[in-house]
């Protein structure tokens, strides 16, 4: 051991420290099994898609590229939903858990500066599963679509499906803060965001008769949206009624600056209670 | 430049009726090594996170190196190498990165990282393990890698937490050389304890908390001598085995002597009275009676019998 200090090193500030937080973080998480087994799930979802492609071929699909990529790619929802529960769900629950953080907190870092490190982490590798599912499905509208492959709707698809995976994850971090148990967060991001959003969207607008704003899975809609024809591109949601067999119908198409803004609303403020709850979190 | 230290003021924790630390006013300054010793939930670990952030006062507050710890943890935390409960570490990390982690946030220069991770690595045996993840490593193996990583910004203060607790009898010994040697580096240690002997060995000042409450705070000597009633006990070596009923007679007759135990074949325990004039007298007179002695210590029977009766006090 040293007998001459050489020393007390200058701190870092607290962006440079989220920084080198979620480098070291998304270290553990590239390195994990979880990861893995992510890639492994999203590649068995593109095998099958593939699979069924070319075994079917449907015409329905295979005629227009924007028909595909709003199929195919809407399957993204479901891919986020999973990232965020793998990288996501015992982020901060699993600081208690495993004891993880008692390392952490013994340095001289900000609670906020670990929640923000932790979140950029999680959403770097919820980004790289986001774009392998792209590959998949770029990959296949290649082969099948060829001049019509990619869409500038896809970009657009691709910075909306962004913008709700930092929704979501902001939820899961949210989930993960309240319980010092992992497996809340898992269970209730996973619950919400496949079918518990859905559900009351379907309440809000079948049984309010309103249009279901509040609800990030109509937000999140709006990744297929703009594959429409006459895309809404405005703040406020477009209404539709169908009447049949007496019974009349009212949907709702969320309009793209409508949905960024409930998902950035979501973000900011899921964000900020799961800040508010983990800087009041003790390490008992 | 002024001296490491810790503070704390009234410190008080409840958690919901049960009060775990009842108003705690403790000063800490200098280099030296401090023992904090008292029962399983006395207080000690409690304290501790108090003093890390990782837990919130209920009443009071507590400082290191006179920044406020509930304040700015940031910098309070700054000067500190701190080892609470026997934390885990990412397990795909290797030591070598976790330390580099470790480094990194504390804002250790990068032309220093390598050199500093390698000193703490081979201070705590992990040097061969470097490069392998924490996630196979034993308890053992763990707890050496967080010792390693709250001393790798070369720390001011250090605030470990029973840190031999998973070790085995060599890692244990080890432990208190780890931190006999960061006492020769201008250090303020405060280490919570329950293991006595260890104290005994490491310890230049001990605090004694129980219930909450701190029951006393001195140095090892002041201690052993305000609390021991006025005796002293100390172990006796022999250089062959001796029979305690051929040799009692005569280290009986030594006019001090209160009580002679045998502790195993080659030592004795000999409790006496009359403070350091009489431990002198008695040493003396062991030699005089030609009877193999080839050493004295003092008995570390001294607090563990102060450390019995203070607790007992409470009950």
């Amino acid at each position: 051991m040293a007998t001459a200090r050489a020393g007390l090193a200058a701190v870092p500030d607290s962006l440079a420290q989220v920084g080198k937080l979620a480098r070291y973080q998304l270290r553990e998480y590239l390195r994990s099994r979880r990861f893995l087994a992510l890639v492994a799930i999203i590649g068995a979802i593109g095998a099958i898609l593939t699979g069924l492609l070319g075994y079917y071929r449907p015409s329905a699909l295979l005629g227009g590229g924007l028909a595909f990529y709003s199929d195919l790619w809407g399957g993204v929802t479901v891919v986020i939903v999973l990232a965020a529960v793998f990288f996501g769900g015992d982020a901060i629950a699993g600081e208690f858990q495993n004891k993880t953080g008692y390392f952490l907190m013994g340095l001289p870092v900000r609670r906020t500066t670990v929640y923000v490190g932790k979140f950029l982490a999680a959403f770097l590798a919820s980004v790289a599963m986001v774009l392998l599912f792209l590959a998949i499905v770029v990959g296949n509208g290649v082969f099948y679509l060829r001049a019509a492959a990619l869409p500038w709707q896809l970009g657009v698809s691709l910075v909306l499906a962004i913008v709700y995976l930092a929704a979501v994850l902001g939820a899961t971090f949210l989930f993960s803060s309240l319980f010092k148990t992992s497996a809340y967060g898992f269970v209730l991001t996973a619950i919400l965001f496949l079918f518990g959003f859905t559900i009351l969207q379907e309440l809000v607008t079948d049984l309010v008769g309103i249009e279901p704003w509040m609800v990030i899975s109509y937000a999140a809609s709006t990744i297929t949206n703009v594959f429409g024809s006459g895309v809404n591109w405005g703040l406020a949601g477009q209404s539709s009624t169908v009447t049949e067999f007496r019974t009349t119908t009212t949907t709702w198409t969320a309009g793209i600056a409508e949905g960024v803004v409930i998902m950035i609303a979501y973000l900011v403020v899921t964000a900020a209670v799961g800040l508010w709850r983990f800087e009041r979190e003790e390490f008992t | 430049m002024s001296p490491p230290s810790i503070e704390t003021h009234e410190l008080t924790k409840r958690f919901g009726k049960f009060t775990a630390l009842d108003g705690l006013t403790l000063r800490l300054e200098g280099t030296k090594c401090v023992g904090f010793l008292g029962p399983n939930g006395a207080g000690k670990t409690t304290t501790l996170k108090l003093l890390t952030d990782m837990i919130f006062p209920s009443r009071g507050g507590c400082e290191i190196n006179g920044i406020s710890v509930q304040e700015d943890r940031k910098r309070a935390l700054s000067a500190a190498g701190v080892l609470i409960e026997s934390p885990e570490i990412y397990p795909s990390l290797t030591p070598q990165e976790a330390l580099e982690m470790v480094a990194d946030l504390r804002g250790v220069p990068p032309a220093e990282r390598p050199e500093r991770i390698r000193t703490v690595l081979s201070e705590v045996k992990m040097l061969e393990w470097a490069h392998q993840r924490v996630g196979r490593f034993s308890k053992g193996m763990k707890q050496r890698i967080n010792i390693a990583s709250a001393l790798v910004h070369d720390p001011e203060v250090v605030i470990l937490d029973e840190p031999s607790t998973g070790l085995d009898p060599r890692g244990m010994a080890e432990v208190r050389s780890i931190v006999r040697d960061l006492k020769r580096s201008q250090r303020l240690i405060f280490m919570s304890s329950h293991i006595l002997s260890e104290v005994v060995d490491v310890c230049d000042e001990v605090a004694l908390v129980d219930k909450g409450k701190l029951l006393f705070y001195d140095t090892l000597e002041n201690v052993t001598t305000r609390f021991a009633d006025g005796h002293g006990t100390v172990d006796v070596a022999f250089a062959r085995p001796v029979a305690l009923e051929s040799v009692r007679p005569a280290i009986a007759g030594i006019p001090n002597v209160k009580d002679c135990t045998q502790l195993d074949p080659k030592r004795l325990r000999v409790r006496f009275e009359g403070g350091p004039d009489g431990q002198g007298r008695l040493l003396e007179a062991l030699v005089g009676l030609h009877l193999g002695v080839i050493g004295v210590s003092e008995s570390e029977s001294a607090l563990e019998e102060i450390y019995l009766r203070q607790i007992s006090r409470g009950d």
